[in-house]
């Protein structure tokens, strides 16, 4: 499915907490409406960025996709800044 | 039965009772304001104590502080004894693990307690880190400083070991004691002692 991304944050090899910190700092600078993708390879970011996104007021998770590339597991996240 | 009124009739009260419940309604009104005073802001926050400095103990503190921050959460760690080595910008650059009274070492204790077996234990644990992509205690400090963590050095402790307020990260709090400490986790909703 395509989606209105504004913003992409590659976290690809990085590790908790580290998903999570990024994520917060480039929802920060998004405005209302825009939407924040971010790609991990980190398995646990699938319930940390969900985790994260239910306890941040404004943060909407849109999706969670699980995809490989390259045979290595690809986590992909999309984040709207609902206000 | 007997003794109810019957349904939809209205129950009199004395101008006594009335006048005492105005006093009880005045009075609960008060205490909820208060409440609501002290509720105040309602900003969260979470205080975590990090008394250990061997390499494994020292990431739960970072990790747990730079999470919370990105939860919207005002935190303090407050360094104590061994914990001020992670703080600390050169020592914590050479953390160990201990080997011995260690259960998880695949070696026994009377082998880790040979010389150099510290050492050897910590590069493997190093090498594991590394192959894990997990974040180095450098990395960890500085993200949780710019999260706007306070990441502060107890006073008493740092004056006992001997250390000098310039050993530490830039950004790191120094003169702070057990009061202040105590103050902070007063006003947290999260206590934790690592």
């Amino acid at each position: 499915m395509s989606m209105d991304v504004t913003e992409t944050v590659d976290v690809k090899g990085q590790n908790c907490p580290m998903p999570v910190i990024k994520t917060k700092g480039a929802f920060e600078a998004l405005a209302a409406g825009e939407t924040l993708e971010v790609v991990a390879t980190d398995s646990g970011s699938v319930s940390d960025i969900a985790g994260w996104a239910d306890s941040t007021d404004g943060a909407e998770l849109l999706e969670q996709q699980e995809t490989t590339d390259n045979g290595e597991d690809v986590y992909k996240h999309y984040v709207k800044k609902t206000v | 039965m007997s003794t109810e009124t019957p349904a939809g009739s209205e129950t009199a009260l004395s101008a006594e009772q009335t006048a005492e419940l105005l006093d009880r309604i005045e009075a609960l009104e008060s205490e909820v304001a208060d409440l609501q005073a002290d509720a105040g802001d309602d900003s969260n926050k979470m205080v975590i104590i990090a008394t250990k400095g061997t390499l494994d103990m020292a990431y739960p503190p970072l990790i747990l502080a730079s999470t919370a921050a990105a939860f919207g959460y005002e935190v303090t760690v407050f360094h104590t004894f061994w914990g001020l080595e992670i703080l600390h910008e050169r020592n914590s650059k050479n953390l160990k693990l201990s080997s011995v009274g260690n259960p998880n070492m695949p070696i026994p204790n009377v082998l880790a307690a040979l010389p150099g077996m510290d050492q050897m234990t910590t590069r493997m644990m190093r090498g594991k880190i590394a192959d894990n992509n997990v974040a180095s205690i450098q990395e960890l400090i500085e993200v949780s400083l710019e999260s706007g963590v306070d990441l502060q050095a107890c006073q008493m402790t740092i004056d006992l070991l001997g250390y000098d307020e310039t050993d530490f990260y830039d950004g790191v709090t120094t003169g702070v004691g057990a009061a202040s400490a105590f103050q902070e986790m007063q006003q947290a909703d999260i206590q934790l002692l690592i």
